[in-house]
C-alpha cells in the first residue's frame, strides 16, 4: 500500500495525485492515441464512446454533482447538433465558430430550463425538463427552414481551418481532444469555488444558503455549463452520425444519458467515462451477440440430439430478434444497478482498488451503506 | 452603534403564534442564550435570523443596518453563520470541503478564472486552506481532515459543523443546541470552545440551548420564552430562579 505524504497544500490541488497516478493517465493516453493502428475496425464506435463522454460529463456535472436530475438532455444536444449544422453549413460559419456558437445556444437553452429549475425540487424538475424535450423535439419537427423538419439535413464532414477531416481516424482524435479538454476544465470547476458550491447544493440546500451560496445563480450555472458541454457534444454528434432527423433526439436517447451516470457511478468523473463506454458499446455487444448466441445454444442442446439443437436454436433467434430487446437490457441494467451498486461501475472500482490494498484484511462493513439519520425535515 | 436587535418580532403558522413580539439586544462580545421549553419558538427565531422565514411582523437590525428582508444567502456575508438543531452537512463531501465551502462568502474568482484554474484561483485556495487550517488547529479537527462526513460519529459533525461557521469568519454566530446529543465530555469541550470563541476570536454568540449546566457555564446574559413570549430575561442564575420560569418548565 502506497502511503503519501502530504506536506503542502499545493498537493491536495495537484490534478493527479502522484506521479505513479500521473504516469497511469499517461500510459492510458498512449493507449488511446494508438488504437487506431490497433483497432481499425471499430473507431466508429470509439468516436460515439468519446462524445457519449462528453454528453456523461454534462450529465455527471447537473445530475451527479449538482443534484439536478434532467431528463430533457437529447435536446440540448439536438440543439447543439442543428445550430452547429445550420451555422456552419447554411450561413458558411468557420467550424470552430460555429461549434462554440452552438454551445453558446445551447448554455443559452440551459439557463431557459434552469429557470423554472429554482422553484422545482427532484421529479418535479425531472419531469418539467422532459416536458423541455418533448417541446424542442416538436420545434425539430416543424423549424423546416432551419432543421430541415421531418426529410432531415446532411451533415458535411468537418473542415478545420480549412483542413477536412476526412477519415475516422482524423474524427477520432478530435473526439478525443474535445473529451480531454472537458474534462480538464469540468476538473477545474469542481476544485474551485464554483463546483463546491453545486456540490453544497446537492447535499444540503438549506446549508448552503446559509453559507452564502445563492442557490439561484448556482443552479442556473450548472444548468447552463452542462447544456454547453451537450452542445458541444452535439456538433461532433451531428458529424459521427452524419444525417440529422428529428426522430433521433428522442426522450430515449436522454434515458441513455441518464443510464451512463447512474451506471457509472453518481459524483465521478470516472463514473461519467466508465457509463460512457458501457452504454456505448452496449449496442455493439448486443448486435454481435445476436448473430452468435443462437448457435452457442444450438450446439449446447445439440448433445440431446441434432433436431432439438435445431429448434432451441431457432427459438432463441426468434427471441433476440425481437424488437426493444435493446431498451428492456438498458432498463434491466439500470435497475440491477440500482438494487446492488447504487455507486455504479467507479463504486465497485473504489471496492476492488481496496480489496487489494488492504488485501487479507479488507471486510465488506466498511462500505456497509448507512441510515442517514437526524435530518431536519421542517426545513425541507 | 446597535450590533443586533431583534424588535417584536413575530412569526404566525396559520394560527399558531411561533413567536409573538419578542425584543432583546445582543450587546458585541457576549455569549447570549435562549431557553425555553419544546416548542417556545427558540428555533423559529434563529430561523427569521437567518432569513429562512419571513418575518410576520417586526424588525431585525445587525450592525445598524436593517436585516429583515435580505435574501437568505446574503447573511452570510453580513457576518451571521449559524448551525444547525439537527446538523446539515455536505454529507458526501469531506470535512476539508465542508469548511471550505464555509469559505464561500470569501470567494474572489470568477467562473471563467475557474474553468481555466488559472494562477489567481490556485492563489485563493490556498488562502482558503490556510484559513481552514487554522479553524481545524483551533477544533482539533486534525485526525478528520479527509473523512466523509458520512463515515463520521455525530459527536464530530457536530464539531465540524461549528467549524464550518467559523470558517465564514462571522460576527455573530448563532448556535442551534450546540450540545444536542453530546455526551458529557464532549458537552464539556464545547462550553471551553464557545468560551475561547468569545475570548480568543472575539465573535459575539447567540445560542439555543436546553442543557443548564452549559448555559450557566458560558452565558452572560440569558432569555426564556414560553409559547412565542418572553418571559424572563438576566444572568443566568436570575432567570433560572423566576417564577415564570419554573412554572413553564414544570407547570403549576
Amino acid at each position: 500500500m502506497r502511503f503519501i505524504f502530504k506536506t503542502t497544500y499545493r498537493q491536495d490541488l495537484r490534478l493527479f495525485r502522484d506521479h505513479f497516478q500521473r504516469n497511469w493517465y499517461l500510459a492510458l493516453v498512449a493507449g488511446l492515441l494508438v488504437l487506431p493502428i490497433l483497432l481499425p475496425d471499430y473507431l466508429v464506435d470509439f468516436s460515439l464512446v468519446l462524445i457519449f463522454g462528453l454528453c456523461a460529463l454534462s450529465l455527471m456535472v447537473l445530475a451527479g454533482y449538482t443534484g439536478l436530475v434532467s431528463l430533457g438532455h437529447a435536446a440540448f444536444l439536438g440543439i447543439g447538433a442543428y445550430a452547429h449544422v445550420y451555422l456552419s453549413q447554411d450561413l458558411g460559419l468557420p467550424w470552430i465558430v460555429s461549434v462554440a456558437l452552438a454551445a453558446g445556444i445551447a448554455a443559452a437553452a440551459g439557463v431557459l430550463v434552469g429557470l423554472p429549475a429554482l422553484r422545482m425540487t427532484g421529479i418535479y424538475l425531472t419531469i418539467a425538463t422532459l416536458a423541455f424535450a418533448l417541446i424542442i423535439q416538436e420545434v425539430f419537427n416543424h423549424w423546416d427552414s432551419v432543421t430541415g423538419g421531418l426529410r432531415g439535413k446532411a451533415v458535411e464532414k468537418p473542415v478545420i481551418f480549412g483542413v477536412p477531416l476526412r477519415g475516422d481516424a482524423e474524427f477520432y482524435f478530435l473526439c478525443l481532444a474535445f473529451l480531454a479538454a472537458g474534462l480538464w476544465i469540468t476538473r477545474n470547476v469542481l476544485r474551485a469555488p464554483t463546483g463546491r458550491a453545486w456540490v453544497a447544493i446537492r447535499d444540503s440546500e438549506i446549508a448552503a444558503q446559509s453559507m452564502g451560496i445563492n442557490l439561484a445563480v448556482y443552479k442556473t450555472m450548472a444548468f447552463a455549463y452542462s447544456a454547453a458541454m451537450m452542445g458541444l457534444a452535439g456538433a461532433l454528434f451531428a458529424h459521427k452520425i452524419g444525417f440529422l432527423a428529428p426522430d433521433i433526439f428522442t426522450v430515449l436517447l436522454s434515458i441513455q444519458f441518464l443510464l451512463m451516470v447512474v451506471v457509472g457511478g453518481l459524483g465521478s468523473l470516472h463514473g461519467a467515462i466508465f457509463g460512457a463506454i458501457c452504454v456505448a458499446l452496449l449496442p455493439v455487444l448486443i448486435s454481435e451477440a445476436r448473430d452468435r448466441v443462437p448457435d452457442w445454444f444450438g450446439q449446447l442442446f445439440g448433445i440431446f440430439g441434432t433436431h432439438i439443437g435445431l429448434d432451441v436454436a431457432a427459438a432463441v433467434d426468434r427471441f433476440v430478434k425481437q424488437p426493444g430487446l435493446e431498451p428492456g437490457i438498458f432498463g434491466l441494467i439500470l435497475v440491477l444497478f440500482i438494487l446492488f451498486e447504487p455507486q455504479g461501475i467507479y463504486g465497485r472500482w473504489v471496492k476492488i482498488k481496496l480489496y487489494f490494498s488492504l488485501f487479507p484484511l479488507y471486510k465488506s462493513a466498511t462500505f456497509a451503506r448507512q441510515k442517514s439519520y437526524m435530518k431536519s425535515e421542517r426545513l425541507r | 452603534m446597535i450590533f443586533f436587535e431583534a424588535d417584536a418580532l413575530s412569526m404566525d403558522f396559520g394560527g399558531i403564534k411561533a413567536v409573538d413580539g419578542v425584543s432583546f439586544t445582543v450587546e458585541p462580545g457576549e455569549v447570549f442564550t435562549i431557553i425555553g421549553p419544546n416548542g417556545a419558538g427558540k428555533t423559529t427565531i434563529f430561523n427569521l435570523v437567518s432569513r429562512i422565514y419571513d418575518p410576520t411582523d417586526g424588525h431585525l437590525i445587525f450592525l445598524d443596518e436593517e436585516i429583515t428582508r435580505l435574501p437568505p444567502h446574503e447573511i452570510a456575508g453580513r457576518g451571521i453563520a449559524r448551525t444547525f438543531q439537527n446538523i446539515e452537512l455536505f454529507e458526501h463531501a469531506t470535512v476539508l470541503q465542508n469548511l471550505l465551502l464555509g469559505r464561500h462568502v470569501h470567494k474572489r474568482t470568477r467562473f471563467v478564472e475557474e474553468l481555466l484554474f488559472l494562477p489567481k484561483v490556485r492563489r485563493f485556495e490556498l488562502e482558503h486552506r490556510a484559513a481552514a487550517e487554522r479553524v481545524i488547529d483551533f477544533l482539533d479537527l486534525q485526525p478528520h481532515r479527509d473523512s466523509p462526513i458520512v463515515n463520521l460519529p455525530y459527536g464530530v459533525r457536530k464539531v465540524v459543523e461549528l467549524a464550518r461557521a467559523l470558517c465564514t469568519e462571522p460576527k455573530l454566530l448563532l448556535l442551534d443546541e450546540p450540545s444536542s446529543g453530546l455526551n458529557v465530555e464532549e458537552t464539556d469541550d464545547m462550553a471551553f470552545w464557545i468560551q475561547d470563541i468569545r475570548e480568543l476570536l472575539g465573535i459575539t454568540v447567540l445560542m439555543v440551548e436546553h442543557d443548564m449546566r452549559l448555559v450557566s457555564a458560558v452565558s452572560d446574559r440569558v432569555l426564556a420564552l414560553d409559547y412565542g413570549r418572553l418571559i424572563a430575561a438576566g444572568t443566568a442564575s436570575e432567570v433560572q430562579a423566576h417564577p415564570e420560569v419554573i412554572k413553564a418548565y414544570l407547570g403549576g
